[in-house]
């Protein structure tokens, strides 16, 4: 045809992970998107049949170098209910603790170095604190605060060990969270210049109407625990994820898709968190996104961004709560016995809902586990995203129109690693 | 004279050991200021072409196309440094080296015949020459910008190879499992962790993976005896995150 034109960049940079996104341009209309996610499968799955119940927050942590407590704390939660065991009290607060840290490190990774130089046109953080050196030091400053927290509880930043079913191995002296307290007090300004900082960037005109789907908790902004709900009205435990969603394979990804059954593609993450849990932010964090600009609730997934930063003042000030009522636990943690069963859990990585099920005998051998990252969960959502946003803007020259759609896809902060990996991207006209 | 190019390359792995580079929150700059970062996908949209001069490899060879991209970036790379204990010993996924890859397929996939991987999780120096493997799951950010500044600076690495015991008896812990009778592979592992999970009151469970030398078989022996340890358990103990690294390979192997 005439107007044939093919566009090819060998990597979607700035994701975590590989993967290739495919688009198909017929003369005026977007004819097909593919996200492709050709990671080379590890078989988590399938290789922890066997082993012992107890090891899974080790071996699952693998899964990520982003999010590897999110992986531990929806496992160790898989396990105790399985086992009929419930961690409460003074051990609760600290597993809140261990998330808040790996929330600040990761929006602070992902708003900073990976999402940040898209709206201000650099390629990477080097090129971005040539131009904003103080504003990229703040940046760091705060991914290290949330860095800090996940190496004192968790033993170290990437991968800790300090997370087990039941509680924690050691619990560090009161003179280490006592400092902690302080960095987090120097965070908090940082982190409310962050959300100033991001709501001055431009963002497209850009709404969807999404089924979004996050946790839910009576008390308090969804981390470890609560109801699986949707702005389309599920409401379930973590019990009966499998009664309203479903995973597929399709032959373009070595991630599994999710669906809602007899419904279709749903969002998790910041967005989905943030628009139906945002009567639980703190009266600051609800402050700071009105005064960037945000309603109550938010559609447009290029302002995720913001959320990110709202969500990180939320973790620093729900830390800094935790460490003001800190009380040191009796023991670090509980006696776990196996009990033959099943047991499901979901909690909210940073990039949404992780949901882990697992099946153990009774001497706590692993005979059946299924993990459902977030990324796959919305890889059919960021497929829709990028149909509806080339549509008007299908003059745009290729180069132009490339960044963008990278950008869109950066919008879900993709841990294709999690989801299985790479991503190419080509746009094909014809 | 010009900055020395750095590229960060990524196999079969989870992103963590790379992810170091952007966790050295206060050296980030300064590194970047003393090497231009001409391929780091995860990091830059910008990309150079190679030749490079230092090459850090993470992940394991899982996929026929792995096969390939190892020559080609050994060939344009002047230093190869693999990091990490997916591109040391294969990582956590050469637990498939042990079973059967196309039931692990079938167990994971509706579709297997959309997969395409290999039978094993290998190293890369399996495939191609290394001029440096940095152990650890994950590697230890700080020997990481030990090795580049070595390397900027024309001087050998000062990265110890003794035995996670040694850091152990350094820092003062107690011995974990005359303590408390865990399990603890520190007198078989390599250093570079400082002893954490002793010092956080649990055994280590061999991270950096085998020590040379290391006497697998004879820690095996004294679980058995001193703490009544079962094959099951001991085979589990050593394969795991370095399981296809010798001798865990062998040890793990043997029971059962």
């Amino acid at each position: 045809m005439a107007d044939s034109r093919t566009i090819k960049v060998d990597y979607l940079a700035r994701v975590e992970g590989e993967g290739a996104l495919d688009i198909v341009i017929d003369g005026d209309q977007v004819s097909d998107v593919k996200l492709r996610i050709f990671e080379p499968p590890r078989f988590f799955e399938a290789f922890l049949r066997g082993r012992d119940f107890r090891e899974v927050p080790d071996i699952t942590a693998r899964i990520c170098g982003i999010c590897p407590v999110a992986y531990q704390m929806s496992a160790v939660h898989a396990m105790e209910s399985v086992c009929g065991v419930t961690v409460g009290g003074p051990l609760r607060d600290l597993r809140r603790l261990l998330y808040c840290g790996e929330w600040i490190e990761s929006h602070a990774l992902h708003v900073y170095m990976l999402h940040a130089p898209d709206f201000l046109g650099r390629h990477n953080v080097v090129e971005l604190a040539q131009d904003h050196p103080d504003t990229v030091q703040r940046g760091l400053r705060l991914k290290k605060t949330g860095n800090a927290i996940v190496d004192l509880l968790g033993g170290r930043e990437i991968h800790p060990i300090n997370v087990r079913v039941g509680g924690f191995y050691h619990i560090p002296p009161d003179s280490e969270f006592e400092a902690i307290a302080e960095r987090l007090r120097i965070a908090r300004e940082d982190a409310l210049y962050t959300i100033e900082w991001v709501s001055g960037f431009d963002f497209p005109e850009f709404e969807q109407d999404y089924e979004l789907v996050c946790l839910s908790h009576p008390d308090e902004y969804p981390f470890n625990e609560g109801k699986i709900v949707s702005s389309k009205g599920i409401n379930v435990t973590a019990q009966q994820y499998h009664d309203v969603f479903e995973e597929h394979h399709v032959g373009h990804s070595t991630a599994l898709h999710s669906r809602v059954l007899e419904r279709g593609n749903y969002k998790v993450g910041p967005l989905a968190r943030y628009s139906l849990n945002f009567d639980k932010l703190t009266p600051a964090a609800q402050q700071a996104a009105r005064d960037a600009g945000l309603d109550e609730t938010c559609s447009n997934p290029f302002k995720s961004i913001i959320v990110r930063a709202v969500e990180t003042l939320y973790a620093v000030d729900e830390a800094l709560r935790i460490l003001d009522n800190f009380q040191r636990p009796d023991a670090p943690y509980l006696e776990v016995e196996p009990k033959a069963g099943t047991g499901l859990a979901g909690t909210e990585a940073p990039r949404g809902l992780l949901h882990h099920t697992y099946t153990i005998n009774d001497e706590g051998i692993i005979e059946h586990a299924q993990i459902i990252p977030p990324t796959s969960q919305n890889q059919a959502t960021i497929e829709s995203d990028l149909r509806e946003f080339i549509q008007p803007r299908i003059d745009l020259p290729d180069d132009k129109l490339q960044w963008q759609c990278e950008q869109a896809v950066r919008n879900y902060d993709p841990c294709i690693s999690c989801s299985t990996h790479f991503l190419k991207l080509r746009i094909t006209r014809r | 004279m010009r900055k020395p190019k750095l590229a960060v390359w990524k196999f079969a792995s989870c992103d963590g050991c790379q992810l170091s580079l952007l966790d050295c929150e206060d050296e980030l700059l300064a590194v970047a200021g003393a090497v231009e970062i001409a391929n780091f996908p995860e990091a830059s949209s910008a990309v150079v072409e190679g030749p490079y001069d230092v090459s850090l490899v993470e992940g394991s060879v899982t996929t026929p196309h792995d096969l390939e991209r190892i020559v080609d970036i050994r060939a344009q790379s002047g230093l190869l440094i693999t990091i990490g204990a997916c591109a040391t010993s294969g990582g956590i996924q050469a637990l498939r080296n042990f079973a059967d890859v196309r039931e692990f397929t079938r167990a994971v996939y509706a579709s297997p015949e959309f997969i395409s991987t290999l039978e094993t999780s290998t190293p890369i120096a399996e495939h191609v020459k290394v001029d440096f493997e940095l152990r650890g799951c994950p590697i230890n950010k700080y020997q990481l910008v030990e090795l580049i500044g070595s390397f900027l600076n024309r001087r050998r690495a000062n990265i110890p190879h003794h035995s996670v015991c040694v850091e152990c008896k350094r820092k003062g812990n107690p011995c974990i499992p005359v303590s408390n009778g865990s399990i603890c592979l520190g007198p078989v592992t390599h250093s570079g962790c400082g002893a954490l999970c002793p010092s956080y009151n649990r055994g280590c469970f061999g991270c950096y993976g085998p020590k040379e030398l290391a006497n697998a078989e004879s820690l095996a022996a004294w679980a058995k005896q001193e703490l009544e340890a079962d094959p099951a358990t001991l085979k589990r103990v050593f394969h795991n995150f370095n399981a296809w690294a010798s001798p865990f390979k062998e040890e793990g192997s043997s029971h059962g």
